[in-house]
């Protein structure tokens, strides 16, 4: 088991290495924060003084070398732009970005998981129909325009609900609404698809013909196996869970994480994309390292390391 | 006597299986110690159940897949190490028939081109010469030839497994492994595919090698058949002896499995316990944990081959000589 | 009065039909076999019957339990019968079990349905039928998962699983089939002890004549989602006197039978939607005449307990096993 998890543990720490190097090179390939950060008027001295006092002049693998000592020992660095540490600026943003994403998520679950069983027990019927229907207009539709068309009802033409900031517990609504739409929309399908799966296989015939009564045989029998896919994707969701409101943020003007990187990327303020990226892999590696270990407690065929004879 | 077309000694394939993260590789002897050989216009059954590593053996001799030990000549020459040139023109001399044809089978291709593609992977005649080929192995196998352009999935079980024995045969080899190719067909059909084998043998003069768990089949057709348990060949000798007066304990109890109408459950040879676990193999001889005759020697010692006469062999401590059982008694 | 009495039984897939009028009656503590190749409906049959099908099946005809029609009779009604007084258990036994519950559960699920125990007493019969369908160190076992038993292992799970409730009838479909020769003498062996202890009738459902033949004294054999010929298994043995029913005999090889050249059936099984016009078997048959390819035999009795659906049937083989009123006379054992 230790071992197990000492692994697990192993490949999650390598991703994230990896995505701290992608975005670093990445980042540096695309544009001079020198230049973009004065202006494209600024004198050659003043982008020379800059360079030298971020360590842009440095060449590029000491560059990382230092940058790799740097998160070590927990400094993340210090945004070009306002010259405050950077993990200050990122902690700032969360709570609010966490205002948009936990509801968002509890909606998703609430509402996609019981439309897409329900969908799959009631198969081919109208609600069926309907329900499926729904959900392919819900996730094949990007967020941004979700949002605007939310906005357009309810904003300018009802007046209901304010359309950016986050002044008000009102001013959340439009953004939750937006993201769980489409969420909710990817997890009925894929709950749905789930549970026809399951209830195709032959032990559920074998718990009827047992003469189990049939919503015993849903409970019991079909939604311990249906959890299984359905906990995957549920976790890839969580793993989101900071990441997954830039464009929603960005368009209602949520001071968000997901906002701090657009402009931070805008800006090349490289110390804190790198910052946010990191925070983002780091989320989604241990959702997906908490997905693993449930794995293992709702199938128990994954425990087992030598089968019977 | 001639030499054997194929013979096989001492073959051994030991697999590693890692199972899960934590656990060493285990070693798996999927076949321990097989020696066989076959004769022109002949042929050998298998007999086995799972974890018999029967199939395995099928493949080994094949040299579709490399033996940790032991060594396979056909025709009086080494098999070739895989994937060698020499290793591929050998396919042309022996085919491999498996259980499934749908998945044997390319689903893209009509079956005139697979019956085809080997003639042309092989470089047979030329291109005319080889569509008309194509056609005469189709009325071989009993196709018709307006089926030729049709998909395997257009085809019934029974036609598919036909269009896969015409592309092993298309170049004309001499030996045939055939790995369960009746299993997955309905029983009139299974007599359809046998009765094409038997007839391939007695125009072609091709060997067989007939692998399988269903020993009706497999008597009607062989000449001679192993019997195989836990990587061995516990038995061997021609099929009317080997069915007719088992001598093995497993062949006993295999024989006595076969339901034969009229003959009450009572009189058969029920065996105790699971089918083998290759990865938990017992000491000495592998079947003594669920043999009704086991002695103290079984569980120490393996037995040995055990000649009963010139055309039987037995590996079972009950028939050495060593231990007073009159032999003769036995093979009566 | 039969323990099942199924009458004019039709199954339609999406507007084909597979089963196309069953009348088949079961008596309490009887030993019937079912026997038809792939796409004969024989499954189909009793899935019909306990209303297993999937909705996209059409169902009609009448199977009577205690004077009740289980077709389109309301769920309860059926889970009502369903394990209790006819249970089914199926082929793929390693499938059948679900993977994420442990073995013992799925037993006591039965039995706290079916006999009101529950807690210890529930484990503790558990344990009684695993012991009793002979799996070494029941207790431990309980707790173990269905991948952590054979496939031979899992059936036993199975038929403990469908003895929970005391079922007056046993269906069991191609049990033996994807199991070991050795293993399938042990299941066989299983299923007949069980029966001469506990009385229960059975219905075993297969395309091997010869396991059929070990357990049921009756056999109907089916073809093209008809059955086509029912007799004992003595005489059906000695004496098939449908086509097909023959044909399959030749079709067999035996064990003794050395290697005699096996006389196979011409044709495959037809497909369900294009079944030829008369007679389902009529392409295939050797003495198939015009009448046999214009118009479809009915099952029509002609001896006690004899019944074939043919318009030229083959004819009797003189018995040895001449059965009470018989207008056969016995013949002389050479």
């Amino acid at each position: 088991m230790l071992r197990f998890l000492g692994l697990r543990l192993g490949r999650a720490l390598l991703t994230v290495l990896l995505v701290a190097t992608f975005a670093f090179f990445v980042l540096r390939l695309s544009g001079d924060p020198a230049m973009i950060m004065l202006g494209p008027d600024a004198p050659m001295e003043a982008i020379v003084a800059f360079r030298k006092a971020w360590g842009l002049d440095e060449p590029i693998w000491m560059q990382y070398l230092s940058y790799l000592g740097a998160i070590l020992r927990g400094d993340l660095g210090i945004s070009m732009r306002d010259g405050r540490s950077v993990v200050t600026l990122v902690a700032e943003r969360i709570p609010a970005t966490l205002e948009l994403t936990i509801p968002t998520l509890l909606l998703k679950l609430a509402i996609g998981i019981p439309a897409g069983i329900y969908a799959a027990l009631h198969r081919d019927s109208i609600i069926d129909r309907m329900v499926m229907f729904t959900a392919i207009i819900g996730f094949t539709m990007p967020s941004f325009v979700i949002g605007l068309i939310l906005v357009l009802i309810f904003s300018v033409t009802l007046g209901w609900l304010p359309s950016g900031g986050q002044d008000t517990w009102m001013h959340a609504i439009l953004p939750i609404a937006t993201m769980s739409i489409g969420g909710a929309a990817v997890l009925a399908r894929f709950s749905r698809s789930a549970m026809i799966e399951v209830l195709g296989q032959p032990y559920i015939r074998t718990a009827s013909a047992k003469g189990v009564p049939w919503p015993r045989v849903v409970r019991g029998h079909a939604l311990p196996n249906g959890a299984i896919p359905i906990v995957t994707i549920v976790g890839f969701m969580v793993g989101t869970l900071v990441a997954g409101a830039v464009i929603v943020e960005s368009l209602f003007s949520w001071p968000g994480v997901g906002r701090l990187l657009i402009v931070s990327v805008a800006n090349r303020d490289l110390a804190v994309v790198q910052a946010i990226l990191l925070l983002i892999a780091a989320t989604m590696v241990s959702a997906n390292l908490i997905v693993d270990l449930l794995y293992g407690f709702l199938d128990p065929r994954l425990r087992e390391t030598h089968k019977a004879a | 006597m001639n030499a054997p077309l194929i013979a096989a000694h001492d073959l051994v394939k030991t697999y590693t299986s890692k199972r899960g993260f934590f656990a060493k590789p285990t070693a798996v002897r999927a076949v321990d110690g097989i020696s066989l050989s076959v004769d022109k216009e002949m042929t050998l059954g298998i007999v086995g159940e799972s974890g018999s590593g029967k199939s395995t053996t099928g493949r080994l001799v094949l040299g579709l897949e490399p033996a940790t030990s032991g060594s396979v000549t056909f025709d009086r020459t080494p098999m070739p190490g895989q994937k060698t040139p020499e290793w591929r023109a050998a396919r042309k001399r022996m085919q491999l028939v498996y259980q499934d044809p749908l998945s044997a089978l390319d689903r893209r291709l009509t079956i005139a081109a697979q019956i085809r593609e080997p003639l042309d992977i092989h470089r047979v005649g030329t291109a005319s010469e080889r569509a008309d080929r194509a056609r005469e192995l189709m009325e071989a196998v009993g196709l018709r030839s307006d089926q030729a352009g049709r998909y395997p999935h257009e085809l019934s079980g029974g036609q598919r497994q036909r269009v896969v024995i015409a592309r092993a045969i298309a170049c004309g080899p001499e030996l045939l492994v055939c790995d369960e190719p009746v299993s997955a067909l309905d029983v009139s059909i299974q007599a359809q595919v046998v009765n094409l084998l038997r007839d391939l043998q007695e125009r072609t003069g091709i060997a067989m090698i007939f692998i399988s768990h269903d020993l009706k089949v497999v008597r009607n057709v062989s000449d001679r058949i192993a019997v195989m348990y836990l990587g061995r060949i516990v038995e061997e000798g021609p099929s009317e002896e080997v069915f007719g007066n088992p001598l093995h304990p497993y062949t006993q109890a295999l024989v006595s499995s076969v339901p034969v109408p009229g003959v009450r459950l009572r009189d058969r040879i029920i065996l105790e316990g699971e089918p083998p676990n290759p990865a938990a193999r017992p000491s000495g001889c592998p079947f003594h944990p669920r043999c009704r005759f086991a002695m103290a020697r079984c569980e120490d010692q393996a037995p040995a081959h055990v000649s009963v006469d010139d055309r039987r062999k037995v590996a079972c401590h009950l028939l050495d000589v060593a231990v007073p059982f009159s032999i003769s008694r036995q093979s009566a | 009065m039969s323990l099942v009495n199924i009458r004019d039984l039709k199954v339609a897939f999406d507007g084909v039909q597979v089963l196309h009028g069953i009348d088949l009656n079961i008596e309490k503590g009887e030993a019937v076999g079912l026997v038809g190749e792939s796409g004969c409906g024989k499954s189909v049959t009793w899935l019909a019957a306990l209303g297993l099908l999937p909705k996209k099946a059409t169902v009609s005809g009448e199977v009577l339990v205690d004077g009740q029609n289980l077709v389109g009779a309301p769920r309860r009604e059926l889970e009502s019968i369903r394990g209790r007084r006819i249970a089914m258990i199926f082929q793929d036994s390693s499938s059948s079990l679900n993977p994420v519950l442990r073995v013992g559960r799925q037993i006591e699920e039965a039995i706290r349905l079916h006999r009101g125990l529950g807690g210890r007493a529930a484990r503790a019969e558990a344990r009684r039928l695993l012991d009793l369908v002979g799996i070494p160190d029941a207790e431990r076992r309980l707790d173990n998962y269905p991948h952590e038993f054979s496939g031979g292992q899992n059936q036993r799970v199975m038929i403990a699983m469908a003895l929970a409730g005391n079922p007056d009838l046993l269906v069991a479909d191609e049990p033996t089939t994807a199991l070991d020769a050795t293993i399938q003498a042990q299941i066989l062996d299983l299923l007949a002890m069980l029966r001469a202890e506990t009385g229960m009738g059975v219905v075993f459902i297969s395309h091997d004549l010869g396991a059929v033949s070990q357990i049921c004294e009756r056999v109907c054999v089916m073809y093209a989602g008809r059955i086509v010929e029912t007799s004992s298994t003595e005489r059906l043995f000695e004496s098939p006197r449908h086509p097909y029913t023959r044909g399959l005999f030749d079709a067999i090889p035996t064990l003794d039978g050395g290697r005699t050249r096996l006389v196979p059936i011409e044709g495959t099984v037809p497909d369900p939607a294009r079944l030829p016009r008369g007679c389902g078997f009529s392409p295939r048959c050797g003495r198939a005449s015009e009448a046999c390819r214009s118009r479809i035999p009915a099952l029509t009795m002609t001896d006690i307990d004899r019944s074939v659906a043919c318009f030229d049937p083959i004819p009797p083989v003189l018995s040895r096993f001449a059965p009470a009123g018989s207008p056969y006379p016995m013949l002389e054992v050479a």
